[in-house]
């Protein structure tokens, strides 16, 4: 095991962060923007957030880079800066935590599908490549492969992940099937476990795609499938609409009541998805004192 | 009635080189273009829509299926056309403002399709002008918005407002879906259904235009 992953599960369990997108939006970003190039244009309204995340007492926080793969940025006609925003992107992280917390920054899908010849694995492989490349010049001290459906661009983007030296966490999202229990392409969380660990991954998980309970079973799953340490980031429930806005109604206390749970069930790293906010990791640390 | 059961089985099993090919020899053999939707194609994508929902195929299957109905329907199409039959209804599809997220409207669109819609494909990100045009001059009965993403939940909302400022809200029925959607949602922006699944997208729009 990384020494770095080491240290951090040498005081139990480790606490992330929770969602990003949201608090930027809430600090102006308007709706169907993408995040990523505020990293260029808004380093301070970012960095905002990573502090919120640290102040929060996040042990562990992510980057404002999810989306920030070339093939993503494409869709916004900004490819070309695709290096800089997620370097930007460590580096903003890395200022917020000031040593207080660990950056494990994000990748995210490509929104492309392999299978329908959207894209290709070269591609893909390229597009990861340079962008874990600009997140380990960025200071990241890990990188985090996540909300992941598709098993073979899990996999491409692992292994690119893994070329930087890096340790790499990968995490796939199960909300399909009556259970909630496999991707949308069909994954089980055996197969997951396995192909994440195949490619390489020295942590595995599960984040998004549904409320913290039906992460227990998933996390017990995952858990029995491999010996790598678990990584859970649920969200805050389903949304409803209220005044024209989508709202999650879970509350933090009601998130962190569950999380006793999924530490039984194996979980490692514990954290917040789409819906959460810095109150919802003070409520997680609380819990977990 | 030929026998088209291998075309049947064709989509079903997603292979549209051969859902292709016994598309073409069906039309040279005079078999009415309007039946072999009916007949089989129909019943071929009910068929995957039922595995789907009892966990048997999952996306990769049902994108393969409606690869191969799209093969069929571009040979039957043109011929639907020449013998002037009418669509069961016109629907005009996208994903909503803000989203770019088009693997779920893809699926449903060929579904709508291979269920005797008329699907007028407006693609993601789509502005609520574009659907409001989509009724005004291509006479879409059908309006289908979809979104993946919570942050752009708000612009089915928006897409509903604009079509009732433009006073076209009554002339078209509405329905919405996407992974954050559920009944209560819908009922809440007062769309006129929700499709849950492809399969059922299809069932409500079959009754909203029977309506």
């Amino acid at each position: 095991m990384h020494d770095l992953l080491k240290q951090l599960l040498s005081n139990g369990t480790v606490v992330t962060d929770g969602a990003w997108g949201t608090q930027m939006q809430a600090r102006g970003l308007p709706i169907g923007e993408a995040p990523d190039p505020w990293n260029l244009s808004n380093p301070d309204k970012v960095e905002e957030v990573a502090c919120a995340y640290v102040e929060a007492g996040s042990q562990i926080i992510l980057t404002n880079t999810f989306g920030a793969s070339s093939v993503c940025l494409d869709r916004h006609g900004m490819a070309d800066k695709a290096f800089a925003i997620n370097r930007e992107g460590a580096a903003i992280s890395k200022r917020a935590a000031q040593g207080r917390a660990r950056v494990f920054a994000s990748i995210g899908p490509s929104g492309k599908m392999l299978m329908m010849g959207q894209t290709t694995e070269e591609e893909l492989q390229a597009s990861f490549e340079e962008q874990a490349r600009a997140l380990a010049e960025g200071g990241a001290d890990a990188l985090i492969v996540e909300t992941m459906s598709d098993p073979n661009e899990a996999r491409i983007a692992v292994a690119a992940a893994k070329q930087t030296g890096l340790p790499v966490v990968a995490c796939m999202v199960f909300d399909a099937g009556k259970n909630k229990d496999r991707t949308m392409m069909g994954t089980t969380p055996e197969e997951a476990a396995e192909l994440m660990c195949k490619a390489g991954a020295d942590v595995i998980g599960s984040n998004c795609g549904q409320g913290i309970e039906g992460f227990i079973g998933l996390c017990r799953r995952l858990k029995s499938a491999c010996d790598k340490p678990i990584w859970i980031k649920a969200n805050a429930g389903l949304p409803e609409l209220v005044n024209g806005e989508a709202v999650y109604t879970t509350t933090p206390q009601q998130f962190a009541q569950h999380i006793g749970a999924l530490v039984n069930a194996g979980a490692s790293f514990v954290g917040g998805c789409c819906g959460t906010n810095p109150d919802f990791i003070r409520a997680v640390r609380e819990t977990l004192a | 009635m030929p026998d088209l059961s291998a075309l049947h089985k064709a989509i079903v099993e997603g292979d549209a080189k051969a859902s292709k090919s016994l598309t073409e020899q069906a039309l040279s053999d005079n078999i009415d273009p309007l039946e072999i939707v009916t007949q089989f194609l129909v019943p071929a994508m009910d068929e995957v829509g039922s595995l789907f929902e009892e966990e048997e195929y999952f996306i990769p299957e049902m994108l393969l299926s409606a690869r191969a109905m799209k093969e069929a329907m571009e040979l039957i199409r043109p011929k639907l056309a020449e013998q002037g039959s009418e669509p069961i209804g016109r629907a005009a599809i996208g994903t909503v403002k803000g989203d770019l997220h088009d693997i779920g409207k893809n699926l449903v669109a060929s579904m709508l399709e291979g269920g005797g819609f008329e699907v007028i494909d407006l693609g993601v990100d789509v502005k609520p002008e574009d659907f409001i045009q989509a009724v005004t001059e291509k006479n879409a009965n059908l309006i289908c918005l979809s979104t993946l993403l919570t942050t752009t939940m708000p612009s089915i909302k928006l897409t509903l407002d604009a079509l009732r400022d433009a006073g076209v809200r009554n002339n078209v029925k509405v329905m919405i879906g996407g992974a954050p959607i559920t009944q209560d949602y819908a009922d809440e922006v007062g769309a006129d259904a929700y499709g849950e699944t492809a399969r059922t997208a299809v069932l409500r729009a079959r009754e909203l235009v029977a309506k």
